[in-house]
């Protein structure tokens, strides 16, 4: 391994980390903003020309804060469980292909961390790892609200965990790799996006992603009526800013996800037809690519200042009796189609 | 397929990389808030916050027994899932038959479904 293959790598983890921090932190204004336009007001605009500057005065005051570890906590759990839940946020995103390839001299920058084969497992056990932070957090916290929105949150994650395991499944009939990059190469162009042929299993994605990100209308863990915050409840200073960042992270990575596996990631119509150079195409892919996550965060947003919570037995019942076998049938049509496809046409 | 190349040790590299630079962010930020941030402590302010209510033992006591079997089935049929992947990723060279045997699979795994459904595992009342 030569030392320009990892100062190059490293250029891009730094580059990308950035990016991905700077994305959470807008997106907690552009939340803000987005509620004040659907509640016809207008949101933060104080800070700097239409309220800008917010996030680096809300991330500054997080730093200057008092941090408080309650005297029944379990103080070392009680630091990492903030501290994973940022940690497995910001590894996610290491198997999204952001973009081509760019050709800089005679050197080919792959824009993606690292391809391996194992991509989509690699992210489906990174979702895993998530509930790790919750679940200790809110243990350590010896607080019953804290307590009860962590136990709440282990419970809903492992239950849609389970129907996205079975949508990804489906997709993976389709793509037949679980490489992310391959499967972005197959999308080329429009009317081989994903979302054509798993409608259903994109659906059933979606309402998990909702509900592994803990956003409303899934955000049981974190309720302010009932549990007074949830499992954030006893978190001050920069460890409660740490829960808030790897949910907007989450949101941004589960994002960059469904537009990778659903909707073609950096590709877009025509992408070959234009006559561009390889460099060019890889320009416009990214910026593409970046308009579909916002797409996507946008209606994260839609649906929160949209939707209210749901009942807890509601929510239960929606991932077990109602997507489980909806992913289930998704399968079986799959590969009762796919098989009839491949033996008479 | 010729295009399926084996993942090297060495691509898994710049994951670690990440790893790094995501915990070396992680423990920064709380090193740094430790020790820029005013320290006052008190004894109401290290209590166990409960809406201001006076707190009545411990956390950490007997709870719904209903999670813990949610987490329980939860940890089946993850593994079941597990089994489908390298299926799913094979399936079109298995063929028919291929797909039959899942079916088969998948049909056990419906029977058990229905049967924790039918011994109401799932009502939350």
């Amino acid at each position: 391994m030569e030392l320009a293959f990892v100062i190059e790598k490293v250029v891009l983890v730094t580059l990308i980390f950035v990016v991905t921090l700077v994305i959470a932190m807008y997106s907690t204004l552009a939340e803000r903003k987005v509620a004040g336009f659907m509640q016809d007001r207008f949101g933060p605009d104080r800070a700097g020309p239409f309220g800008i500057l917010q996030p680096l005065c809300d991330g500054g005051k997080f730093f200057f804060k008092e941090e408080i570890i309650p005297a029944g906590a379990h103080k070392s759990l009680f630091i990492l469980g903030p501290t994973i839940a940022i940690i497995t946020a910001c590894i996610g995103s290491a198997v999204i292909p952001w973009g081509q390839s760019l050709t800089i001299g005679d050197r080919v920058i792959e824009l993606q961390v690292t391809d391996v084969n194992i991509g989509v497992l690699y992210m489906f056990g990174v979702v895993a790892l998530g509930v790790y932070g919750i679940m200790l957090g809110g243990w350590a916290s010896n607080n019953k609200f804290s307590l009860m929105g962590a136990v709440r949150a282990a419970s809903q994650s492992i239950s849609y965990e389970l129907a996205m395991g079975l949508a990804l499944i489906a997709l993976l009939m389709v793509t037949q790799t679980l490489s992310l990059k391959e499967i972005v190469e197959q999308q080329s162009g429009f009317v081989n996006w994903n979302i054509w042929v798993q409608p259903l299993g994109f659906l059933i994605f979606l309402v998990c992603a909702f509900a592994e990100c803990n956003r409303v209308p899934f955000d049981l863990p974190e309720c302010e009526t009932e549990l007074i915050g949830g499992y954030n409840l006893e978190y001050s200073s920069m460890k409660l800013g740490l829960y808030m960042f790897s949910e907007y992270i989450n949101m941004f990575v589960s994002s960059a996800l469904m537009a990778t596996l659903y909707f073609g990631g950096y590709n877009f119509p025509f992408m070959y037809d234009l006559g561009l150079s390889q460099n060019w195409i890889t320009i416009i892919g990214v910026i593409v690519f970046f308009a579909k996550i916002f797409a996507f965060i946008f209606f994260f947003m839609w649906i929160r200042w949209t939707l209210p919570r749901f009942r807890y037995d509601q929510l239960m019942n929606l991932g077990w009796k109602v997507l489980i076998p909806l992913a289930i049938a998704n399968i079986v049509l799959t590969g009762v189609i796919t098989i009839i496809n491949d033996t008479f046409f | 397929m010729e295009s399926e190349l084996l993942s090297t040790p060495q691509d898994f590299v710049p994951i670690l990389i990440q790893l790094i630079v995501a915990a070396g962010f992680g423990v920064g930020t709380i090193i740094i808030t430790h020790l820029i941030g005013p320290k006052v402590r008190t004894e109401n302010k290290l209590g166990a916050f409960e809406s201001g209510v006076e707190v009545i033992g411990n956390a950490r006591q007997p709870f719904s027994i209903k999670y813990f079997i949610v987490a329980i089935l939860f940890v089946i049929f993850d593994i079941e899932v597990i089994f489908m992947y390298p299926w799913a990723v094979n399936f079109r060279e298995f063929g028919l038959s291929g797909l039959i045997e899942m079916f088969v699979f998948m049909g056990l795994l419906l029977l058990g479904f229905i049967y924790i459904i039918k011994r109401k595992a799932l009502e939350w009342d």
